[in-house]
C-alpha cells in the first residue's frame, strides 16, 4: 500500500501550483493557492472554487479542487448524550461506563438536555435554522468499540440545518491582505461517540475502552465550498473559536474533542465534480491543511496519468506527509439506517410556540438560548478593530491563542501606552517568547501587570525601546522582579540629563571629524553613524530621537 | 389458599390467616411439584424466602407495603433481574446475570412482592407457542386438568396421554402456566404481537396488555421497541388492575412513557353497561376461526346486547395487512436490537479468536436459534439502502393505516372492541410443531397483533371451556390510555361468564402423592 504513495511523493515535485491571487502564507515551495475568483452567491451549489495548476511540461491545464468537511465536536457536558455517566478526558479505562454505555440488554437512551442546548447554541451561532422537530436514527455497523452494534445519530431530520460560517484566509504576500470567505453549513446533528479500540499487535488482542462510548457529539457538515487545505484549516480554526466561545466544546484537536474528516475531489472547471475521497486521521489544523493539499495533488497526479480516483477512505500519514487508503474501511458499508424507536421526536420551542404552563425543565426555548449567546469571535474582533484601531490580522492573532486576548486586555487596563504599542508588544515580543518555548498564555512567566509597567516606563521615555526589550528578557528569566527593579539594577534608565547628553554629543563629534564632514556634505547616513556612536557612549541609555535633535542643532550652530 | 385470587390472598395476609413465608413455601413446593410443566427457567427460592421473611416482619410491625406485600409473583425471563440470571431462553444469554432490575420488577419488589422465579418463553420472545426456547417447551397445565382429561377419555381410549400435552401459547407461556397452575398470583409477561394475551387465552387466565407508554420498558430485553409492552397475567381482571396500578406511570429511564401522572387503578363495579357501545370488527371473522370460538364470541356479543349495550359491526379495513407489515417492522427492529449480542461485553462468546469478525459470526451462530437468526437476516434485508423505501417505509405507512382504523372506529363512538383472542383452543405440542415458527406466529397473532401496531390497551378474558374441556378467551380492545375503562368492562364481563376453575387434582394425584388436597378444595373463582 505504501509503495505508490512514496512513488508519488517524489513525482509530486514536478508540479508547479500557481496561485491566482496570492500564495500560501506559510511560503511552501509548491503551494496550492486559494482563489477568490468564485462568485459569492448565497446558496449557489454551482460555486466552483478553483485552483489553477500549470503543468510545467505539457502545457496549461486547469484543475479545481473541491473540499467539504465533516467535523465531530465532542460536546462539553458533565454526562454523556444518553446516559448519566461522567465525561472526563484521560480517566482510567472503562471507569465511566453506565449499563447503557455497555449496551446491556433492556437499557434505554435518555436524552441529555445540556447536549441539546449545546446543539441549539452552536446552530444559532452558525446561522442555522433550528428544526423544532428533529429525529434520532440508528446507524448500524459492527465494531468492537460500538457495543450496541449501532450508533444513535440524526440522519433524517437533524437538529439544525442551512447555516454558514465566515472565516478569513490571507491572500496577498502580506499578512494584512485578509479575505473573508463563507462556507455553507449543511447540518448539525447530535450523535453518540464510540469507544476506543487499542490494538495490541504483539499479542493479537484488541482492548476496548468504553469511557468515550456515548459521549455527545455535534457533527457539523460543511458543504464543499472550500478549495484548498488552508481554507479548510481556517474554517476549522474559526469553528473551533466559536465552539470555545460558546463553551459547547473544548474543541481541542489533539485531545480528540474536535475531529475532522475531509472530502476531497478535483475536476476541470465547468465539468462535473470528480470522484471524492474521504481523508481521516487529521489531528491538527496544520495536518488538515497538509493532508488536503497532498490529497489534491495526488488526485491530480492520478488523473493526469490516466488513472481513476476511487471512492475510498484514506488516512493521513503525517510522517510521510501523504494520504494512504485505510484498510479496515475497504468495501462499501450499508449502515441500514432505522428510526431509533426508544426516543420520541425531539421537540424544541420558541417563545411563540411554548405551550402554556410548560415546565421549564421539560422544554427548551430557542429564543431564550439566543438571548443568552455569548459574544462570538467575529464580533470580538470587530470591537477590537473599532476600539483600538487594530489591524484585522492583529485581531485574528489575538483570538487565535487561548487566553491571549484576556492577557492583552489586562495589559491595556494597567498601562497608558498606546493600544498599538501594546498590540505590537503582545503579538511580537510576548507571543514570540511563548512560541519559542512552546508555552501557553497561562504558563507565561510574565504577568500582564509586569508588561503593563514595562510599557509605562517606555511610554514615559524612562527607558529606550532596546532597553525595554532587555527588561522583558530579564522579566522572562527571573520571576518575581518588577520592571523598575530590573531597570535600576541594570542601570537601563534613559539619560534624563540634557546637559550631560550634550556633552557626550560634543565629545563624539569632536572625535569623529570625518563623519561630521560627511554629514555636513549632506550624507544622510552619516547622522545615523553619529547617533550610534553617541548611544554606544551612553551605554544605550539615551533616546535616539533626542540625540538626533542635539546633533542637528549642533551642526547648524 | 393457592387457588385464591391476589386480592383474596392479600386480605388473608393482612388478616394474618397466613404469613408471607407460609405462602411462599406453599408456592415453592407447588413449583417443584409442577416442574414438569417447565414454566420456570430459574426458581429464585432463596431470594423469595428472604423477601417473604422481610414481608413477614413488615406485617408483624403493621407496616405492610400494600396489596402486593408478601404476594408471590413470577417474571418472564426477558425482564432484567438484578443478581438473578436472565436468559431470554437463549444460549446467547445463558449465565447472564444483569446488574440491575427492570423498572417493573423494581416496582413490584418495592411494593413487597415476592419473586418466585423467571418464567420460560420462546427464545427472545419470538414465537407463539413457548416451544422454541433453549430450555424446552412449556406444557399447558390444562393438559392435566380433570376437565380436559375426562373429555379425552370419552373420545380416544388407550392413547398415550402424556405425549398429548398441549402448548401454552406464547411467548409468555411460562408466565401463563405459572399463574394457571397456582404457583404464583400474578406474573409479568411481555406483549409485542399478542405474547401475553395468546397464552392467557390458552391457559384460562387474564392476560392484559397495557397502552404503549403506560408501563416502563426499561429492563425488558426488547423484541420490537415500538410495540413491546410489559404484560400482566393474573387469575382475574381485578388482580390485573391491582398490578397495573403498581406498575403504571412515567419512568425517567424510559423516554417513551407518558409524562402525565397516572391515577390509581380501582375498578368500581360497572353499572352502565346499557350506555356502552361494543364494536365487533367484521374483519376478525376469519375463515380459520374455530366454530366454537366463533360461537362464544357471538354469545358474548349477545350478552352485552341483552344487558342494553349497543353492539355494532365495525370495520378495520387494513387488518389483513397487519401480519406482513408486522413481519417487516418486527424483523427490522430485531436485526437492530440483536446487533449488541456480539459476545464482547456479556453473554455467550465462542472459542474462535482468529479475528473479531470470526468471533462475532461464530458467537452469534452458536448463541441464537434458527428463528432468531432468520429474523435477523430478513430484518437486515429490509433495512438495506436499496430496500428501505420498499419495505420498511411502506410497512410504517401501513402501520399508520392500521392504527388509524382503530382511531376511526373509536371516534365513531365505540367504547371497546370485542374480538376473539385466538383462532381456537390450545393444540397439542405434536400438532403445533408440524408448522414452523414463522407460520405459527403469523396464524396465531392475527387477532392480537394490530393492537400492538396501534399501541392500544387490550385484555384477554377466559370465557368458557371448549368441547374438549379447554379454555377459550375473548379479547377486549380499548382506546389508548383508557386502560381503566377497558378493565372495568372486562371485569363486568368476567363476572357474567363465570369461567370454571381449573381442576388439577388429577395432575397432583399423578405427580405427587403428598399433595394437599384440602388446599385445592378452596380453588374456585370468587367474585
Amino acid at each position: 500500500m505504501a509503495a505508490p504513495m512514496l512513488r508519488w511523493s517524489c513525482l509530486g515535485k514536478r508540479w508547479v501550483l500557481a496561485c491566482i491571487d496570492g500564495g500560501s502564507r506559510h511560503g511552501r515551495g509548491a503551494a496550492i493557492g486559494c482563489t477568490s475568483r468564485r462568485k459569492r452567491g448565497q446558496s449557489s451549489v454551482a460555486q466552483q472554487p478553483l485552483i489553477t495548476v500549470q503543468k510545467s511540461r505539457k502545457g496549461e491545464h486547469e484543475w479545481a479542487a473541491v473540499v467539504g468537511l465533516e467535523i465531530h465536536a465532542q460536546i462539553s457536558s458533565n454526562s454523556k448524550l444518553f446516559s448519566g455517566s461522567q465525561v472526563h478526558f484521560a480517566a482510567p479505562p472503562n471507569s465511566l461506563v453506565s449499563f447503557f454505555d455497555a449496551s446491556l440488554p433492556g437499557t434505554l437512551p435518555v436524552l441529555n438536555r445540556r447536549c441539546v442546548e449545546a446543539a441549539v447554541m452552536t446552530g444559532l451561532a452558525l446561522n442555522c435554522r433550528i428544526n423544532k422537530k428533529s429525529l434520532f436514527d440508528r446507524k448500524h455497523y459492527f465494531y468492537a468499540d460500538l457495543p450496541a452494534g449501532y450508533q444513535i445519530t440524526q440522519q433524517r431530520l437533524p437538529i439544525a440545518v442551512n447555516g454558514s460560517l465566515a472565516y478569513s484566509v490571507s491572500v496577498g504576500k502580506k499578512p494584512s491582505q485578509v479575505s473573508t470567505r463563507t462556507v455553507r453549513i449543511k447540518q448539525i446533528q447530535l450523535e453518540q461517540d464510540s469507544g476506543k479500540s487499542l490494538h495490541d499487535e504483539l499479542r493479537s488482542q484488541t482492548l476496548i475502552d468504553l469511557n468515550r462510548a456515548g459521549v455527545g457529539l455535534l457533527e457539523v457538515v460543511l458543504e464543499p465550498d472550500m478549495s484548498c487545505g488552508e481554507e479548510a484549516a481556517s474554517a476549522v480554526r474559526e469553528l473551533q473559536l466559536i465552539l470555545q466561545a460558546l463553551g459547547t466544546s473544548q474543541a481541542n484537536m489533539a485531545e480528540g474533542q474536535l475531529r475532522v474528516d475531509a472530502n476531497v475531489s478535483v475536476h476541470h472547471p465547468g465539468e462535473p465534480l470528480g470522484v471524492r475521497t474521504e481523508v481521516k486521521n487529521l489531528n491538527s489544523t496544520r495536518f488538515l491543511a497538509k493532508a488536503i493539499d497532498s490529497e489534491i495533488k495526488r488526485q491530480i497526479h492520478e488523473l493526469e496519468n490516466g488513472r481513476k480516483i476511487l471512492n475510498e477512505t484514506r488516512s493521513f500519514d503525517y510522517k510521510l506527509g501523504c494520504t494512504m487508503p485505510m484498510r479496515d474501511k475497504e468495501g462499501k458499508q450499508d449502515y441500514r439506517f432505522m428510526p431509533e424507536p426508544n426516543l420520541p421526536p425531539l421537540l424544541l420551542y420558541d417563545t411563540a410556540s411554548l405551550p402554556p404552563g410548560a415546565d421549564p425543565q421539560q422544554v427548551i426555548n430557542i429564543d431564550w438560548i439566543r438571548d443568552r449567546l455569548p459574544e462570538l469571535p467575529g464580533k470580538t474582533r470587530e470591537k477590537l478593530i473599532q476600539k483600538y484601531g487594530m489591524l484585522p490580522e492583529h485581531s485574528f492573532a489575538l483570538l487565535n491563542e487561548v487566553g491571549l486576548l484576556e492577557f492583552f486586555q489586562n495589559v491595556i487596563k494597567e498601562t497608558g501606552a498606546e493600544p498599538k504599542k501594546v498590540t505590537s508588544w503582545v503579538l511580537n515580543i510576548f507571543l514570540g517568547f511563548l512560541k519559542q518555548q512552546n508555552l501557553a498564555v497561562n504558563e507565561s512567566p510574565v504577568t500582564p501587570s509586569a508588561l503593563a509597567e514595562l510599557l509605562n516606563l517606555l511610554d514615559r521615555k524612562a527607558i529606550s525601546s532596546s532597553a525595554a526589550r532587555q527588561v522583558f528578557e530579564e522579566l522572562w528569566r527571573s520571576k518575581g522582579k518588577t520592571p523598575s527593579q530590573i531597570v535600576s539594577e541594570k542601570k537601563l534608565e534613559l539619560m534624563q540629563d540634557q546637559e550631560a547628553l550634550e556633552r557626550v554629543c560634543h565629545t563624539v563629534m569632536e572625535g569623529h571629524p570625518q563623519v561630521v564632514m560627511d554629514m555636513k556634505r549632506g550624507n544622510p547616513r552619516a547622522i545615523n553613524k553619529l547617533i550610534g556612536l553617541v548611544r554606544k557612549a551612553t551605554l544605550s541609555r539615551a533616546d535616539p530621537t533626542v540625540i538626533k535633535e542635539i546633533l542637528e542643532r549642533k551642526l547648524l550652530s | 389458599m393457592l387457588g385464591r385470587t391476589l386480592r383474596e390472598v392479600s386480605t388473608a395476609l393482612k388478616q394474618g390467616h397466613i404469613t408471607p413465608t407460609e405462602l411462599c413455601q406453599k408456592c415453592l413446593s407447588l413449583i417443584k411439584k409442577t416442574k414438569f410443566l417447565n414454566a420456570y427457567i430459574t426458581v429464585s427460592e432463596e431470594v423469595a424466602l428472604k423477601q417473604a421473611e422481610e414481608s413477614e416482619k413488615r406485617y408483624k410491625k403493621g407496616h405492610s407495603l400494600g396489596d402486593l406485600d408478601g404476594i408471590p409473583v413470577a417474571v418472564k425471563d426477558n425482564f432484567s433481574t438484578s443478581s438473578i440470571e436472565t436468559t431470554c431462553a437463549s444460549n446467547m444469554l445463558k449465565g447472564y446475570v444483569p446488574p440491575y432490575n427492570a423498572t417493573v420488577v423494581q416496582k413490584l419488589l418495592d411494593k413487597g412482592a415476592v419473586l418466585m422465579g423467571k418464567t420460560n418463553l420462546d427464545e427472545f420472545a419470538m414465537g407463539s407457542g413457548s416451544t422454541d426456547g433453549v430450555f424446552g417447551p412449556v406444557k399447558n397445565p390444562w393438559s392435566y386438568s380433570k376437565q380436559y382429561r375426562e373429555k379425552r377419555k370419552q373420545e380416544a381410549h388407550g392413547e398415550n396421554e402424556d405425549s398429548n400435552w398441549l402448548i401454552t401459547g406464547g411467548s409468555s407461556g411460562g408466565s401463563a402456566a405459572a399463574v394457571a397452575a397456582f404457583t404464583c398470583f400474578a406474573a409479568l409477561g411481555s406483549d409485542t404481537g399478542g405474547s401475553t394475551r395468546n397464552p392467557a387465552a390458552h391457559c384460562g387466565v387474564v392476560g392484559f396488555k397495557p397502552s404503549y407508554g403506560l408501563v416502563s420498558r426499561h429492563g425488558l430485553i426488547p423484541l420490537v421497541n415500538s410495540m413491546d409492552v410489559p404484560g400482566i397475567l393474573t387469575r382475574c381482571v381485578d388482580d390485573a388492575a391491582i398490578v397495573l396500578g403498581m406498575l403504571a406511570g412515567h419512568d425517567p429511564k424510559d423516554s417513551t412513557t407518558i409524562q402525565d401522572p397516572v391515577k390509581p387503578f380501582t375498578l368500581p363495579t360497572f353499572a352502565d353497561v346499557n350506555k356502552l357501545c361494543i364494536g365487533i370488527p367484521k374483519e376478525y371473522l376469519a375463515p380459520e376461526l374455530s366454530s366454537e370460538v366463533r360461537s362464544f364470541w357471538s354469545k358474548a356479543a349477545n350478552l352485552f346486547e341483552s344487558e342494553g349495550a349497543k353492539v355494532i359491526e365495525v370495520s378495520l379495513p387494513h387488518t389483513s395487512y397487519s401480519i406482513v407489515c408486522y413481519h417487516v417492522l418486527c424483523t427490522s427492529e430485531v436485526a437492530s436490537n440483536m446487533a449488541r449480542f456480539d459476545g464482547l461485553e456479556y453473554g455467550h462468546r465462542c472459542d474462535i479468536n482468529v479475528s473479531t469478525e470470526a468471533m462475532y459470526a461464530a458467537t452469534r451462530r452458536e448463541g441464537f436459534n434458527d428463528v432468531v437468526r432468520g429474523r435477523i437476516l430478513s430484518g437486515n434485508f429490509f433495512l438495506l439502502k436499496e430496500n428501505y423505501e420498499n419495505y420498511f417505509i411502506k410497512a410504517q405507512k401501513v402501520r399508520r393505516l392500521i392504527a388509524n382504523d382503530f382511531v376511526n372506529v373509536f371516534n365513531s363512538g365505540v367504547d371497546v372492541l370485542l374480538t376473539p383472542t385466538t383462532l381456537s383452543e390450545a393444540v397439542p405440542y405434536l400438532e403445533f410443531i408440524k408448522e414452523d415458527n414463522r407460520t405459527r406466529s403469523a396464524q396465531d397473532d392475527i387477532f392480537t397483533q394490530a393492537v400492538n401496531m396501534a399501541g392500544l390497551p387490550a385484555v384477554s378474558v377466559p370465557v368458557a371451556l371448549s368441547n374438549q374441556g379447554l379454555p377459550i378467551g375473548l379479547q377486549f380492545i380499548g382506546r389508548a390510555f383508557c386502560d381503566q375503562q377497558l378493565l372495568k368492562i372486562a371485569k363486568w364481563f368476567e363476572k357474567q361468564v363465570q369461567f370454571p376453575v381449573i381442576q388439577l387434582q388429577e395432575l397432583m394425584d399423578d405427580c405427587s402423592s403428598d399433595f394437599e388436597i384440602e388446599k385445592l378444595s378452596s380453588v374456585f373463582l370468587k367474585q
